[in-house]
């Protein structure tokens, strides 16, 4: 995609490293390299998706840009400012323009809190008072994400799974952020639910002009939120390009794998579809592979790849790090 | 014509304080051998309660069960807890959804596996382990002789699930009920285990019922559908006429509610309006009919006349219970579902 405005988001080799458990008393650390050498930029107004299997880091680099996590190395340049090292007191404001949904719709909001003191709490926080008094923009808000308003007053067990979720996002857009990190918002989701939840976030994207980070595992979701789509294995971005062409034509070997993993509910399209059959699992981030981590389940893998880390170069539209592109 | 598995108007109702919640409600179905069933609905349809009253797990539990199941030309639902207990294992078997919660963090991987082997065989521990490490190399776990004496916890996701399906497969069981066996894995794991599944099931010959919410899974590997919502069986028939015929509006608004790889994907997706409801206080007639967006087509039957299963067309092994007349459901389908999906 080509926008001739500066990025929102500007992430450059960002790293975390994690320590893990010793060998022995006096034996080394372990390190688990969580998240290592990760770039990439996002429009204003513009979703990113960014997929991959449990342990590829991508709930991590969420955590990096909101800055829950402080990274090892790289920068994270929100707005133009580089926040990959500021203080808490340094962040404050901008934690305003920078909020994130969570997976699970029960875990992340306190059951003992009202819908309305859960929505509110960002106001407090940030000592911001809206226009028109605390309550009124909050049951705005509510009205904004499909929850009745009246429903101030209620707990969090009161709703269900898709209510809550809805809750969660209007606690997000509380302080009318730029941008959203959304963490596998719909996985606990019901199909039918998830639906509704998609919808609400894409209309909430175009009404707002609001900029998603969008974190899914779920290929056939992120195909339907983002604009543009990122790749992760073990820890590297393995493929970025815009969304059609990742899903038309994927140059990573993992990409094409991880399209035709995908079931699809159509008994046609079963058998007519190129297998891709990965053997063995996503190795541990503790001893990652040399060369390209890829390369153990890589049906294409050569010599090259255990010595030589591909680079994430461009080829056409796409950014993709393999020695043997398709 | 005898199936394997023959289940007639199943009902489980467990007693709360609350009130009587029917979770599953006059449920008819059958699984030959060989063949799979898929039972699908979202959370709360009955699901797993099915598969639990299969194998007879409620025993001894609160839950009033009715109906009648039958397992090889045993019944199940009147049969004593040590008559199920020997079918249990040998002619029927279970994988779970979470296999870490579902294995015994305290035992090695091959004494589980073997234990079953051990209660429904007359042979040796010796030979018991040998087994262990025989199925674990049938479901392609590098090393068994090796990793036989591990412990779950050193197994990753997808070995676990495996493992999992090597101890429910070791006594050669007809019938396996899978729940959700995949739901917890990533795709790419998804896939070798659905493929481990039908390759088994061609081998053996069993009957597999595969319990889970993901229409794909279903479409890859069943070849009848069982789609349930509120504790009732609201369609039925094969995968291809379920999937590419739907009848009921509620497996409509799941077809077109579910992404897809293909399809304009700027298109928003058509999702169902409300949620699915409480079994305490299940909506009166078709327990759908606040979430359907046709109920005008029929009037006030669907909010007081609970829809009858009937069959699409004579003679069809595809069932509806929807209150729309065949020819409704078809002029409705071709107009405004079938473009979207």
């Amino acid at each position: 995609m080509t926008t001739t405005n500066s990025p929102i988001l500007s992430v450059q080799g960002l790293t975390k490293h994690f320590p893990g458990g010793r060998e022995g008393f006096f034996g080394k650390r372990d390190v688990v390299q969580a998240v290592d050498g990760v770039t990439f930029d996002v429009a204003p107004g513009e979703a990113l998706g960014l997929v991959g299997e449990s342990g590829c880091g991508k709930s991590t680099t969420g955590r990096l840009i909101t800055r829950l996590l402080e990274p090892t190395a790289g920068s994270v340049v929100f707005e133009g400012q580089d926040i990959s090292h500021f203080s808490n007191a340094q962040m404050q404001p901008i934690r305003t323009q920078l909020q994130m949904i969570f997976q699970d719709p029960y875990a992340s909001l306190n059951p003992r809190h009202t819908v309305g003191t859960i929505v509110s709490t960002p106001f407090k926080i940030n000592k911001v008072t809206p226009e028109g008094g605390v309550k009124k923009r909050v049951q705005e808000i509510l009205e904004i994400v499909g929850l009745n308003p009246e429903h101030y007053n209620r707990y969090p067990h009161e709703f269900s799974g898709g209510q809550r979720q809805r809750i969660g996002i209007a606690r997000a857009l509380a302080l009318r952020p730029k941008l959203i990190v959304a963490d596998e918002p719909v996985s606990a989701l019901d199909v039918s639910i998830q639906a509704q939840i998609i919808n609400l976030m894409k209309d909430l994207q175009k009404d707002f002009g609001l900029t998603f980070v969008f974190i899914a595992h779920d290929l056939a979701v992120v195909r339907h939120f983002a604009q543009r789509v990122a790749v992760m294995y073990l820890g590297n971005i393995v493929e970025i390009a815009d969304r059609d062409t990742l899903y038309a034509t994927p140059k990573h070997p993992y990409t094409k794998a991880l399209l035709s993993a995908v079931p699809e509910a159509d008994p046609d399209a079963v058998g007519a579809r190129e297998r891709i059959r990965l053997t063995g699992d996503v190795p541990n981030p503790i001893n990652p592979p040399s060369g390209c981590r890829f390369r153990t389940r890589c049906w294409k893998a050569a010599d090259i790849c255990a010595t030589q880390a591909p680079a994430l170069l461009q080829i056409g539209k796409t950014q993709v790090a393999c020695h043997f592109p398709e | 014509m005898s199936a394997f598995l023959e289940v007639k108007n199943l009902s489980v109702a467990f007693p709360t304080e609350d009130g009587v919640v029917q979770a599953v409600d006059s449920l008819s179905f059958s699984v030959e051998k060989g063949k799979t069933l898929g039972i699908v609905g979202e959370s709360g349809s009955g699901k797993s309660v099915t598969s639990l009253a299969i194998l007879g797990l409620q025993k001894g539990s609160r839950a009033k069960v009715s109906g009648q199941i039958w397992v090889d030309g045993n019944e199940i639902v009147a049969a004593s807890e040590s008559e199920v207990r020997k079918l249990r294992g040998k002619a029927m078997s279970m994988i779970f959804q979470d296999a870490l919660a579902a294995l015994h963090p305290y035992y090695t991987v091959g004494h589980q596996i073997a234990e079953a082997y051990l209660v429904h065989n007359d042979v040796s521990k010796k030979a018991a382990m040998a087994r262990a490490v025989e199925m674990l190399d049938r479901v392609g776990i590098p090393e068994p002789h090796k990793r036989v004496n591990d412990f779950p916890h050193q197994f990753s996701g997808g070995m676990r699930q495996r493992a999992m399906i090597a101890m429910a497969l070791s006594c050669n069981p007809s019938l396996l009920i899978a729940d959700e066996p995949t739901t917890a894995l990533d795709v790419t794991v998804q896939a070798q285990i659905l493929e481990l599944l039908r390759d088994l099931q061609k081998e053996f010959g069993t009957a597999i019922i595969l319990i889970t919410h993901d229409l794909g899974v279903v479409a890859e590997t069943a070849d009848d559908i069982l789609l349930m919502y509120a504790g009732k069986q609201i369609e039925y028939g094969t995968v291809r006429d379920v999937l590419q015929v739907p009848q009921h509006p509620y497996a409509w608004g799941l077809l077109t509610s579910i992404p897809r790889l293909t399809g304009d994907p700027n298109l928003a997706l058509t999702a169902i309006q409300g949620a699915p409801p409480s079994l305490i206080s299940v909506p009166s007639g078709c327990a759908f009919h606040p979430r359907c967006t046709y109920v005008d087509n029929v009037g006030a039957a669907c909010s007081t006349l609970i829809p009858e299963l009937i069959p699409v067309s004579e003679g069809k092994h595809h069932s509806v219970r929807c209150h729309m007349s065949a020819k409704v459901r078809e002029q409705l389908f071709t107009s405004q579902v079938a473009p979207h999906l």
